[in-house]
């Protein structure tokens, strides 16, 4: 007989092995989902507090909100005012909240607090549009002031960025020629100066706001920044020390020349923001993730709560399997029933181990006791099943309520064990019992113990817990590896000791022949 | 506790469990055939369309209220065995070896009653002695008188002959002795005594019960190294037939010498089991990859493969 090619086999295997770490590692990467149990990740939790002074008429409080800044991706926001309404209003303009309330009068704050993710890498926005240069227009001798900088700028420069950097130094002599003095009296504020220079020169410009973070910091305010294209993508300048791109620890709050805040009904506005560097679980910030990634589909956690804890626990059958298939083709322990020890070590995962044995062996015991008294009323087989079942139902309940009486809220638990796999392994055990004896029934009954009390063991690991849970993907691992076990042709661990026999008659033959 | 080395293991060619299932059962026995050889019945009608001697069927129960009338049926007979078709391992094999007045007597001496009987039929209907608890048939069928040549060496048991056939060529044999400490039943691991044979000659190799090596038979005394099987190349021939009667690969079959009607097949058995490997100080695997590398129908009947195997599988050989 010719044997099949063992090729197609292992490519199965190897690919199942790379689909699953595969795809564990890219839902790792992209969905932030932690290996480990109880990782934590940094987050910055910033707080924007807006006070004014309302004067009794309708509140409406408009504060620009981060939208996608470089670099961060926002986890949570909420804003904390009581008595008054918050939307997030999202336009082309970029992201607003807005507080309102009827009437209010006084002093009022105002909270927004938002926690984001760091240091995460720098993605260009995307424009639909290339934006244009807006028309500048100045008083007449500021015109030529403007007009000359450009020039000694242009002729400096040779890239938006550089014609900007050219600027900024003009600007920031310490020493500035009379143009750039002239333009700095009329326009104090550098970073307008500069989006107004750099429009006129053709290139489009536009102001953005940053905030500095810097841990358990109060009372910050925004710094001012501008922002040129550069045909591609915008490029972050500081006006005050001429740095370009994007710092780490800049978090760009709001872009473009919409103000940061409008109050209608109050004055004396004034925004501050206090920051703080915290951590949260890891996990939790993966789930927040409610971004149509491919790789969340895979998930259970969009699932409603209760299925989600039945597939934490089915996702568990595979490494239980794994465990009895090992334990049956690699060291050959012989157990009753092929997947009872599951059941049993999924039970013992709901009981705890030591009442789980204690309940699992009484009521074995008590029915093997009930089931030699059944044999003699020789009853039909299907019958003295099911006789077996209500019997065990009973045992159970009457285990449970002792266990009550005396105290012991976890005695309910045993109503956990599945009880016409019970059955079914007490009338096993029992047949066993009348035909091979005592002994065997120990043997089988004492090493599916031993295989459930091993897959428990694995089983109520927080990590594989956490990892089969999270990334299911990894019980293909698992298949693999139960399917390279059934390819499994050598000698069984048992039967290293079955066998021990014929090698020690050899011996004893070959000592005898010498002998003679 | 002593272990032995799995490269020890390898060196005498034993083979394992998971080869055997995978690399033999799993390789040369089609599952849709398994049936043929797990229901005693059909192995039985298969037996006699193959003109493969076997004990003669004297009826079948298959309902539960034929065994209301079952007294009727056993008229006239002497001696029978009653066996569930789909049994496994001797279970549930009730063996009535003659009458007492109203009584029936145990091949253990022991006497029961019909009402017994009743019972052991409806429990074997029930499924209480086949695999999984599936329903199941009662078949009786002729008794054994066990030839002569055993007489002393089987305690309250038939002695039986196992012979693993492989793609049709006989690899190895043992006979099955029953002792007391087996409790009248032929499984080695419930404490019969196992004879290994030359497939050459049809003479004992050397004995175990319990995996040690014994010299005569526990229970009568009788030295085990005497036994010459007679008419070994009968046998041989029967064992080797089972492969065109059944079309599976890799069996078992459990031959018995009847003292009139000579060699009889008793059962087959697709998954036989690897103490045979013992009983003979041997190992298979070598046998059965020489058997699996010679040419597809390089001896096309059972006489040839038989021929080659008496003199291919000798006791110094291979």
């Amino acid at each position: 007989m010719n044997k099949p090619s063992r090729v197609p086999f292992y490519s199965i295997i190897v690919g199942l092995i790379v689909l699953g770490l595969g795809t564990a590692w890219l839902r790792h990467t992209n969905m932030e989902i932690p290996f480990l149990a109880g990782e934590q990740r940094p987050v910055w939790m910033i707080e924007a507090r807006v006070d004014f002074f309302a004067s009794g008429d309708a509140v409406v409080a408009n504060l620009a909100l981060p939208d996608n800044p470089p670099g961060f991706r926002m986890f949570t926001e909420q804003a904390a005012s009581p008595g008054y309404g918050w939307s997030v209003i999202e336009s082309n303009e970029g992201r607003r909240g807005e507080w309102t309330k009827r009437s209010a009068s006084g002093p009022q704050t105002l909270y927004y607090k938002a926690q984001f993710v760091g240091g995460l890498d720098y993605e260009p926005t995307l424009e639909p549009q290339t934006p244009q240069a807006k028309p500048v227009i100045w008083d007449g001798p500021q015109a030529t002031a403007a007009g000359q900088m450009l020039a000694v700028a242009l002729s400096t420069s040779s890239t938006p960025q550089s014609m900007t950097r050219e600027l900024i130094k003009l600007l920031k002599d310490p020493s500035p020629d009379q143009n750039a003095s002239l333009m700095l009296a009329a326009e104090p504020n550098m970073a307008t100066l500069l989006e107004k220079l750099l429009n006129q020169a053709g290139i489009p410009a536009r102001s953005a706001m940053g905030l500095y973070l810097e841990d358990a910091r109060r009372h910050q305010s925004l710094t001012q920044m501008v922002e040129v294209y550069d045909g591609e993508e915008w490029v972050l300048f500081n006006p005050a020390t001429g740095q370009q791109g994007v710092p780490e620890n800049l978090l760009i709050w709001h872009r473009g020349n919409q103000s940061l805040l409008d109050v209608v009904g109050g004055r004396n506005s004034r925004i501050g923001f206090s920051m703080i560097y915290q951590t949260v679980p890891a996990l939790e910030l993966a789930r927040a993730q409610t971004n149509d990634n491919i790789f969340s589909i895979i998930g259970v956690h969009r699932l409603p709560i209760e299925e989600q804890s039945m597939f934490k626990l089915l996702f568990l059958l595979p490494l239980g399997a794994l465990v009895v298939v090992f334990m049956r083709v690699i060291v050959g322990l012989k157990t009753s029933g092929t997947f009872m020890p599951i059941l049993i070590a999924l039970a013992f995962l709901q009981t705890s181990l030591g009442l789980g044995l204690f309940s699992f062996i009484s009521v074995v015991s008590f029915g093997l006791v009930l089931r030699t008294y059944l044999s003699r009323l020789n009853l039909l087989l299907i019958a003295r099943i099911a006789t077996l079942v209500v019997l065990v139902i009973f045992i159970i309940s009457v285990l449970s309520l002792v266990g009550y009486q005396m105290g012991l809220n976890t005695g309910m638990t045993i109503t956990f064990f599945p009880m016409i796999i019970i059955a079914w392994t007490i009338e096993r055990m029992s047949i066993l019992w009348e035909e091979e004896g005592p002994k065997e029934v120990l043997v089988q009954g004492g090493g599916s113990l031993l295989v459930a009390v091993l897959a428990y063991l694995m089983m109520q690991l927080p990590l594989i817990g956490h990892l089969t849970f999270n990334f299911p993907e990894l019980n293909l691992v698992f298949l693999a590896f139960i399917m390279l076990m059934g390819q499994y042709t050598g000698y069984k661990f048992s039967e290293l000791r079955r066998f021990r026999a014929m090698v020690e008659n050899e011996t004893v033959e070959d000592k005898a022949g010498g002998t003679k | 506790m002593k272990w032995v080395s799995p490269w020890r293991l390898r060196r005498m060619g034993i083979l394992g469990m998971n080869c055997r299932n995978r690399d033999f059962i799993g390789s040369y026995n089609s599952r849709h055939l398994f049936p043929l050889v797990d229901n005693k019945l059909k192995t039985k009608l298969l037996a006699e369309e193959y003109e493969v001697a076997t004990p003669r069927l004297f009826f079948v129960v298959e309902q539960q209220h034929e065994i209301a009338h079952i007294e009727k049926k056993l008229e006239g007979l002497e001696g029978f065995a009653v066996k569930p078709a789909k049994g496994s391992g001797g279970k549930g094999i009730l063996v009535i070896i003659g009458r007492r007045g109203d009584k029936f007597i145990k091949s253990s001496g022991a006497e029961i009653t019909i009402e017994d009987i009743r019972r052991h039929m409806s429990n074997t209907l029930a499924g209480l002695y086949s695999l999984g608890g599936k329903p199941d048939m009662v078949i009786v069928e002729d008794l054994i008188q066990f030839d002569d040549s055993f007489e002393g060496y089987s305690y309250e048991g038939v002695p039986d002959i196992r012979i693993i056939v492989f793609k049709g060529y006989p690899v190895m044999a043992m006979l099955r002795l029953a002792t007391h400490a087996s409790d009248g039943k032929a499984n080695l691991h419930q404490g019969a005594v196992g004879v290994g044979l030359d497939i050459a000659t049809g003479r004992a190799l050397k004995a175990v019960q319990f995996s040690k090596p014994v010299t005569h038979h526990p229970d009568t005394k009788r030295p085990l190294n005497e036994i010459q099987i007679a008419n070994w190349r009968d046998m041989l021939l029967l064992a080797s037939r089972c492969y065109e009667m059944t079309g599976l690969g890799y069996i078992g079959t459990d031959i018995v010498l009847d003292k009139v009607r000579g060699a009889q097949l008793l059962e087959l058995n697709a998954r036989p089991g690897l103490s045979i490997q013992v009983a003979n100080g041997r190992g298979l695997l070598p046998r059965l990859r020489h058997i699996e590398s010679l040419k597809p129908r390089a001896h096309r009947t059972p006489e040839q493969r038989v021929d080659y195997v008496m003199r291919t599988f000798t006791k110094d050989g291979l």
